[in-house]
């Protein structure tokens, strides 16, 4: 317990600063919902036929080192509690009626962030075998982060979008 | 006590408003303190607050096959909440529902709220809602006659089970509280407290792993002005047992008489003591990894033990 002390006085912060606010959520596009819940998002994220690479960004973007909770943000366990679903992958054959029971249990105002390449238009999976199309076939999407896999950067911006902080 | 004055309705008004405007920064002031020795920035102390004014203009939804069961839990929470929030000895001892403020009727509504959580999650019909409620019945099955059985061991001195009562004769005499039995006590009841809030080492109020949920699994279906009140619910609970162990043991600060100053003096004295409890916890849950669920009945019969010890000292040292 004393060794974990040292280590916290020895580490101290590591969160980065915080970098400048992204354009005004208001202004560029985001439906009435992102203005409704102001400063405050619960997001679930739907792996819907990922590689995992994005789920590492993911998980980066909401550890220390980037800390999209200080934004007002936190990830959720159920699709009940959550305000934004960040879906990552293509939708593939499978995930397809999931997705759709997912995005129906979150209730109003409600917003789908599709996360990478291959949930904006498919990325390398294109037309393969078993693909249901990229997520906007399947669900209204209201923001797309584009790169394979997006940075963290990336992702902390468009959670700002949403929370507006 | 008296009859119901002025001064203890004020007691009782002044007390519900704190224990809901602070309550919710509690919950934030802990998360910040976590986040802070995590290295983090912590998105701040009011943002509870800001989740819960979200959620209350979320839409309601009512999963199929729930019945009326699950619809009354947040209300029979928060109102349990607030009945005790309004007799405990908090900030003045001289409540105007004092008769209420019984040590067997306060544990018997605070667990009153937590059955009808257990019921809602099972109502659900899900399977994580049946495994959080079956864990939730679990422990509280030892953390309610160990809470019973500590406070009981305070109020043997006294020969009352009134709160306001063993508080006052606290503050009276004060080698009542620093005796072996009180010590006994204090340990038993903080124990309880932490597995009755759901905190670390019992369960992980943080986690988004559905496996390892104790509370967050049974209230996994709610959402919307729900899901806000089973939220402030919580950190109300949370408040009210810190606030409890707080007065039980340190009571000094509390208004004993209508004088405003003092008045003034009891809820700064609340606010400092419920907060600095809060962030001793905080920190200490920094430390702690969370217990194997088999394992959580020996600390708690632990801590029952300790509770029984303190109820036999309180006999023999009389």
């Amino acid at each position: 317990m004393l060794s974990l002390w040292r280590k916290i006085r020895a580490v101290g912060r590591v969160a980065e600063p915080e970098p400048p606010r992204p354009a005004d959520p208001t202004t560029d596009g985001l439906p009435a919902a992102a203005r409704e819940l102001r400063g405050s998002v619960q997001i679930r994220h739907v792996d819907a036929g990922s590689c995992n690479g994005c789920e590492v960004e993911i998980g980066s973007a909401f550890g220390p080192v980037y800390d999209a909770e200080r934004y007002g943000a936190r990830l959720v366990a159920s699709p009940r509690h959550a305000d934004a679903l960040l879906v990552t992958g293509v939708v593939t054959l499978n995930m397809a009626e999931p997705l759709r029971r997912t995005y129906q249990a979150v209730p109003d105002p409600k917003l789908v962030v599709a996360v990478g390449d291959c949930a904006c238009n498919c990325g390398v999976f294109g037309n393969a075998y078993g693909v249901a199309g990229a997520v906007h076939d399947v669900v209204p999407v209201d923001l797309k982060i584009a790169g394979c896999p997006p940075r963290p950067e990336a992702i902390v911006d468009a959670v700002r979008r949403l929370t507006g902080r | 006590m008296n009859a119901p004055s002025l001064f203890g309705t004020v007691g009782v008004i002044l007390q519900l408003l704190i224990v809901v405007a602070l309550s919710p920064v509690l919950t934030g002031l802990m998360r910040q303190i976590r986040a802070l020795l995590e290295g983090r920035a912590g998105s701040g102390i009011a943002q509870p607050w800001r989740d819960l004014r979200k959620l209350m203009r979320k839409q309601r939804t009512s999963p199929r096959g729930t019945t009326e069961v699950f619809r009354v839990a947040p209300l029979l929470l928060v109102a349990t909440c607030l009945v005790v929030t309004a007799v405990a000895p908090f900030v003045t001892t001289a409540s105007a529902l004092d008769p209420v403020a019984d040590l067997f009727a306060v544990v018997a509504l605070l667990t009153l709220g937590t059955v009808a959580l257990a019921l809602a999650g099972l109502d659900t019909g899900t399977a994580f809602g049946g495994m959080g409620a079956s864990r939730e019945t679990t422990i509280i099955a030892l953390v309610e006659p160990t809470m019973l059985v500590a406070i009981f061991a305070l109020s043997v001195p006294v020969g009352s089970t009134n709160l306001a009562a063993i508080v006052t004769s606290g503050l009276d005499d004060p080698a009542q509280v620093f005796s072996p039995v009180s010590l006994l006590a204090a340990v038993a009841l903080i124990v309880v407290i932490i597995a009755e809030t759901g905190r670390l080492p019992v369960d992980n109020p943080s986690t988004h792993l559905e496996l390892t949920m104790v509370h967050e699994a049974m209230v996994l279906e709610y959402s919307g002005p729900d899901l806000a009140m089973v939220e402030l619910a919580s950190s109300m609970r949370l408040t009210v047992f810190l606030g409890l162990l707080a007065n039980l043991f340190v009571p000094w600060g509390i208004a004993t008489s209508a004088s405003p100053l003092l008045i003034a003096v009891g809820v700064l004295a609340f606010v400092v003591k419920v907060a600095f409890l809060g962030g001793c916890l905080a920190v200490g849950e920094v430390f702690l990894a969370k217990l194997r669920l088999f394992r959580v009945p020996e600390l708690l019969a632990g801590s029952f033990v300790l509770g029984l010890l303190a109820v036999a000292a309180s006999f023999f040292l009389a």
